[in-house]
C-alpha cells in the first residue's frame, strides 16, 4: 500500500485477510518486490505533493504500465486518473479519464449504499466519503458499476479503480479481484 | 449494468467514522482566514479547523471564546477543497446545528472556547455531520464517544507550544487501553467504574486492543519532531493549532510538520525537514499557567 496518508491500515488488515502479505511504500526503494499496488483512501491532494516530494511518481508510473495489478479508491482513484475537474494536482495517469472531486458534496452527503457491480450475484456494501465520480472514461475502459448513472468502479486490464471504500466493510470481493489479478 | 442501486443512508456511524480514517497519516491546521486555509492546503493539510482565533490568541486575548462567526467558517469552506470543520462549545448544541447547517465536515466540540454547559456535552447522535472531542484518558474517551463522537484528540494544552500534555495524555490512553486489553472479564465491572467509561465499549477496547475511532494528537504540538514523536506514541494523525501560524515562517513549517507526520519513523527526514524553519512560537510553561485557566480541564 502507498502509506504516505490515508487508511492504509484498513486496507492492510483486508490484504491479509485474503491471503496477502501487506507492505508499506514511502520511498521508491519501497516498490522492490511488491506483487501488486493499492492506493487508499485520503486527501488526494496531500498523497499526490507528498509522492511528488519523494520522488515516487514516475517509478509508480512505470511499475504500473509494466503491469503492477493496482487498486486505488477514492483518492486512489483521483490519483491513478488523468484529470480532475478543476483542479491541477499531481496525477499518475494509468486510467484514461476525468474525475470529478467530492462529486457527491461534502461530509453530509456522505452515504452509505447496497451496490449493484457487474457478474456479482450479490449487491456490495459501498461507503462513499466526500467521494470523487468518474466524469468521462476513454472507451477501453470496463465500467463495472455506477451510482445515478456515474460510474463508480472501474478497471482497465490490470489497473482497478473504485470511489467507495471496500476497505471500510467486511466484504472483500474487490480485494479478491486484486489478489486475483497477481495470480 | 446503469440501473445502480437502492437506497442511499446518510450520517451513519461507518459514513462518520470513515471520514476521520481517510484523515489518518496527516495534518489538520487551525486557520482563521481563507489565506491561511490555502496556504494550508498548499502545503499538504489534509483537513482545516476554521476559527476566530487560534488558542495561543484565544489564551492571551481573554474572555469568551464562541463559535466562529459563519461567514469566517463559509469564506474558508470556499477558499479549500479538503474537509473543513469549526470549534462549537462544550455543551452548546446550538452552536452545533449552526455549523451543521453551514455543512461543514466535522464539528469539534473543543475546549478551547469556553464551555457553556458544565454538566454536559453535546448529544452527538443527533448530528449528520461527525464530531470530534478531546480526552486526556480513556474513560473520557468513551465517555465521549458513548456520545456519539466519531473520532478522539487528546485534549494537551492549547496555544501553549508546549507539548508536554499531549504526550501525557497520550501515555496514559495508552496505558489505559493495555490495562483494559490485560484485564479479565470479571475485572471489567470494576474497572469501568474506576475509569467512568461505558462497560459496553471498554469491553469493545479490551477485545480489540485500541478505540473505535481514530485518535489524533492535539495541544501544543509545534515542530516537526513533536509531530514525529506524537506518531511514534501511536497517535493516528496531528492537528497544529497556533504552532504553524504563530510561527516565523508558516508555510515553510506546515509543509515540515506535514512531512514529519508521513516520515515519522526516519529521523534523517525528520532532521531535513527541520533545518531553517526560523522561529518557532513561543511557548508557555504548563505550571506558569494557573490551574483555573487550563483549558483541557474543561469538560470531563
Amino acid at each position: 500500500m502507498l502509506a504516505l496518508q490515508g487508511d492504509v491500515r484498513e486496507h492492510a488488515r483486508m490484504v491479509a485477510a485474503s491471503g496477502g502479505v501487506p507492505r508499506e511504500i514511502r520511498t521508491p526503494a519501497d516498490l522492490e518486490g511488491i506483487d501488486a499496488l493499492i492506493i487508499p483512501g485520503g486527501e488526494s491532494t496531500t498523497i499526490g505533493r507528498l509522492a511528488t516530494l519523494y520522488g515516487l511518481v514516475d517509478p509508480l508510473r512505470d511499475r504500473i504500465s509494466d503491469g503492477l495489478p493496482t487498486l486505488g479508491t477514492c483518492a486512489g482513484m483521483i490519483f491513478l486518473s488523468t484529470a480532475v475537474t478543476g483542479g491541477d494536482q499531481p496525477l499518475l495517469g494509468a486510467l484514461d479519464m476525468m474525475v470529478e472531486r467530492n462529486a457527491f458534496g461534502r461530509q453530509n452527503e456522505s452515504f452509505e449504499c447496497e451496490l449493484a457491480v457487474e457478474g456479482w450475484e450479490d449487491a456490495f456494501p459501498a461507503v462513499f466519503i466526500r467521494a470523487p465520480v468518474v466524469d468521462r472514461t476513454a472507451p477501453d475502459i470496463e465500467v463495472l458499476a455506477s451510482h445515478e448513472g456515474r460510474p463508480v468502479l472501474v478497471r482497465k486490464d490490470h489497473v482497478m479503480a473504485c470511489a467507495f471504500h471496500p476497505e471500510l466493510t467486511g466484504d472483500d470481493r474487490v480485494h479478491r479481484m486484486l489478489i486475483d489479478l497477481v495470480a | 449494468m446503469e440501473q445502480g442501486t437502492k437506497a442511499e443512508t446518510t450520517g451513519t456511524l461507518r459514513v462518520k467514522r470513515g471520514l476521520a480514517e481517510m484523515l489518518k497519516g496527516g495534518v489538520i491546521m487551525d486557520v482563521v482566514n481563507a489565506d491561511q486555509a490555502s496556504i494550508a492546503e498548499e502545503s499538504g493539510a489534509v483537513a482545516v479547523m476554521a476559527l476566530e482565533r487560534v488558542p495561543a490568541d484565544i489564551r492571551a486575548h481573554g474572555g469568551v471564546a464562541r463559535m466562529a462567526d459563519p461567514s469566517k467558517v463559509q469564506e474558508i469552506m470556499e477558499a479549500v477543497s479538503i474537509p473543513v470543520m469549526a470549534k462549537a462549545r462544550i455543551g452548546h448544541f446550538v452552536e452545533a446545528q449552526v455549523l451543521q447547517s453551514l455543512g461543514v465536515d466535522y464539528i469539534d466540540e473543543s475546549e478551547v472556547l469556553t464551555p457553556a454547559d458544565n454538566n454536559h456535552h453535546i448529544d452527538k447522535w443527533a448530528f449528520t455531520t461527525p464530531f470530534v472531542c478531546g480526552a486526556r484518558n480513556l474513560g473520557e474517551a468513551l465517555r465521549r464517544i458513548a456520545e456519539g463522537a466519531a473520532m478522539i484528540r487528546t485534549k494537551g494544552e492549547p496555544g501553549t507550544g508546549n507539548v508536554v500534555e499531549a504526550v501525557t495524555h497520550m501515555r496514559r490512553m495508552n496505558r489505559e487501553i493495555a490495562q483494559a486489553a490485560a484485564a479479565g472479564d470479571d475485572q471489567m465491572m470494576a474497572l469501568a467504574r474506576d475509569m467512568g467509561a461505558p462497560v459496553e465499549l471498554l469491553r469493545e477496547v479490551a477485545g480489540a486492543g485500541g478505540l473505535p475511532v481514530v485518535n489524533f494528537a492535539a495541544g501544543g504540538i509545534a515542530t516537526p519532531s513533536d509531530a514525529a514523536m506524537m506518531m511514534q506514541l501511536g497517535c493516528d494523525g496531528i492537528f497544529v493549532g497556533s504552532g504553524i501560524f504563530k510561527s516565523g515562517d508558516p508555510a515553510v513549517r506546515a509543509r515540515a510538520i506535514v512531512e514529519a507526520t508521513t516520515f515519522y519513523r526516519d529521523p534523517e527526514i525528520v532532521a531535513k525537514v527541520s533545518r531553517n524553519l526560523g522561529e518557532a512560537m513561543v511557548g508557555i510553561e504548563i505550571d506558569d499557567i494557573p490551574p483555573g485557566q487550563r483549558m483541557q480541564e474543561r469538560g470531563w
